[in-house]
């Protein structure tokens, strides 16, 4: 049983600009993958993709299967109902992907309404136990600010409690690490880890970093210029990559954790 | 943009990087729930609030009827009338607080008529794609283009010469202004990653646009329909001033001007009650945008308090 499944997913502007070519992956229920590739790789496309919401002039072609629902060519109405049930999206940017007008508290209220059909005290209730969830000390006070009052990190947990509010099959992670300072990116890293664990969430993981995909997922596929380079487990392509991409990638990432043991007695 | 920028940079308490620490209560918390003083806002509600208080007394009561001619023609202040008389012999006082109930009807009609039509139209274009959204957006541009003073002519030519033709045709116009503006400001917000992150999580596009998008292009456009409210208030005047407003015997500020205007030298008074009042209102309107402007943001609050 599959629970994503795509083939010859082709994404194209409205200018005839290829931006992903026949990438084809399939991801089973509760597996890890990662998606790596550099900037303009159609990494992130794909992700929306996976959920219908590709911006304006950009047509896709082929077939994305999510949890039986063909999602491209599929209806808004469809759509609607498989988005936040199937799959749910975290973003790279925590600032931008909050709405700065409403209180941190209301927006998670709104898919947990939606989903659960709670409401008053239920409903408060469940967004403070939303927000714990996340591991947030004082869900009190962060319900009650604004997204401009509290931190990064904080403004990514709040993203990620609405995420995993709605239950989905499939969390989809879109860089979700890259905006956070790196101690907290580690943390944030184990929480993803440890709450996808919990529920047996499948996750897509779209990052560039190999050492940062290679702490969630267990499988990856190497993106490079809209095109899947290189498909494997992440311990065999850290081992024997055989794409030259891919071994530039993982030679830089060496390079970086070897600046560290600059220190140490040879 | 700049507001939110400098508030990334302010001090913000660390994250709590282990266990439940509690943070200290900040400044900031405190600090936002203080009510927002803006003097700007205070100025502008004392002076367009007397016009608007003027407007509504004269609903009950006028120191005279309004066709009332007993004065000497063209008396100055005191002389038993506050303002004196004009060339008729009626109460300038009188006319005045007519006209400015007139002035505050035409400014709300005309932004209510603006904002009804052009916040439907300009969601209309914002979601509208292709030759929809190129056909709408030229029609907005030609009635932008238009001139409202030609608009009215045409509209009171077909019907006449009253207070609603002028407000009619102010609010047509004003709508192709509000509409452009509402179309660039859904444009924006649509491309910003918490309408992607509502929508990923399953939300409608009517309950989007309910939840997130008019919320956060509301501050701007009730800054912007404040502004048009002063345009409006102008722009009645200068028709009535051609004759194209409100009929005699009800006195427009605009018509008092170009009735005055033949004796300014002798009795000035007629000239400059209904000019100050004008003036005032406008100011006031426009200084109550300012105001708004900074207080209705919640991103720019801090900065203030």
């Amino acid at each position: 049983m599959t629970l994503l499944d795509l083939s010859g997913l082709t994404l194209r502007t409205t200018d005839g600009t290829t931006l992903v070519d026949d990438l084809s992956l399939t991801l089973a229920p509760g597996e890890r993958l990662g998606l790596i590739g550099e900037s303009g790789s159609g990494k992130s496309l794909t992700a929306l993709a996976v959920l219908g919401l590709l911006p304006e002039g950009i047509t896709a072609t082929g077939s994305v299967e999510l949890a039986g629902t063909q999602i491209v060519g599929a209806r808004e109405e469809q759509l609607t109902r498989v988005r936040g049930r199937d799959a749910a999206v975290v973003f790279q940017e925590p600032l931008t992907a909050l709405d700065p007008l409403m209180r941190a508290g209301r927006q998670l209220a709104e898919p947990l309404r939606r989903r659960h059909g709670l409401r008053g005290p239920a409903l408060k209730r469940a967004v403070l136990d939303a927000l714990e969830r996340v591991r947030l000390a004082e869900p009190d006070r962060i319900a009650r600010s604004f997204p401009h009052e509290i931190s990064g990190g904080q403004r990514q947990r709040v993203a990620l409690a609405m995420a995993l509010a709605c239950e989905p099959k499939l969390l989809i992670a879109d860089e979700p690490t890259t905006a956070l300072d790196v101690s907290v990116q580690a943390e944030m890293l184990d929480l993803i880890d440890t709450l996808v664990r919990e529920r047996d969430m499948a996750v897509v993981f779209v990052s560039h970093d190999l050492a940062v995909v290679a702490r969630i997922a267990d499988r990856a596929v190497v993106m490079r210029q809209g095109r899947a380079v290189e498909e494997g487990t992440v311990l065999g392509l850290v081992r024997s990559p055989a794409h030259a991409y891919t071994r530039a990638l993982v030679g830089s990432a060496r390079r970086l954790e070897s600046a560290l043991n600059l220190g140490d007695p040879r | 943009m700049t507001e939110r920028a400098t508030g990334r940079t302010t001090g913000r308490p660390a994250e709590p990087t282990t266990g439940r620490a509690t943070e200290p209560t900040t400044e900031r918390t405190t600090g936002r729930r203080r009510p927002v003083r803006s003097y700007t806002l205070l100025a502008g509600c004392v002076l367009a609030g007397l016009i608007v208080l003027l407007a509504l007394v004269s609903l009950v009561w006028s120191p005279y009827a309004a066709d009332d001619t007993s004065g000497g023609r063209l008396a100055g202040p005191g002389s038993g009338h506050l303002l004196g008389t004009d060339k008729l012999g009626r109460d300038l006082f009188t006319q005045v607080m007519t006209g400015a109930r007139i002035a505050v009807e035409a400014g709300l009609g005309s932004v209510l008529i603006a904002a009804v039509l052009g916040i439907l139209l300009g969601l209309l274009t914002a979601f509208a794609q292709g030759w929809l959204d190129d056909t709408l957006s030229a029609f907005l541009d030609i009635l932008i283009a238009f001139p409202t003073l030609l608009l009215a002519m045409l509209i009171v030519a077909a019907h006449s010469a009253t207070l609603g033709s002028a407000v009619l045709a102010i609010g047509l116009a004003q709508s192709a202004v509000v509409a452009r503006l509402t179309r660039i400001l859904v444009k924006r917000v649509l491309t910003q990653d918490y309408i992607t992150a509502a929508r990923t999580s399953g939300t409608s596009w009517p309950r989007t646009v309910a939840q997130h998008v008019l919320p956060n292009i509301w501050p701007t456009l009730v800054v912007n329909l404040a502004l048009q409210f002063g345009l409006a208030v102008l722009a009645e005047a200068g028709l009535s001033y051609l004759g194209l407003g409100v009929p005699p015997p009800n006195a427009s500020w605009g018509g008092m001007l170009q009735e005055a205007q033949a004796t300014f030298t002798t009795a000035p008074a007629g000239a400059l009650a209904p000019g100050i009042l004008l003036v005032m209102l406008v100011v006031g309107v426009n200084l109550i945008a300012d105001g708004l402007r900074d207080t209705l943001d919640p991103t720019t609050r801090r900065r203030r308090t």
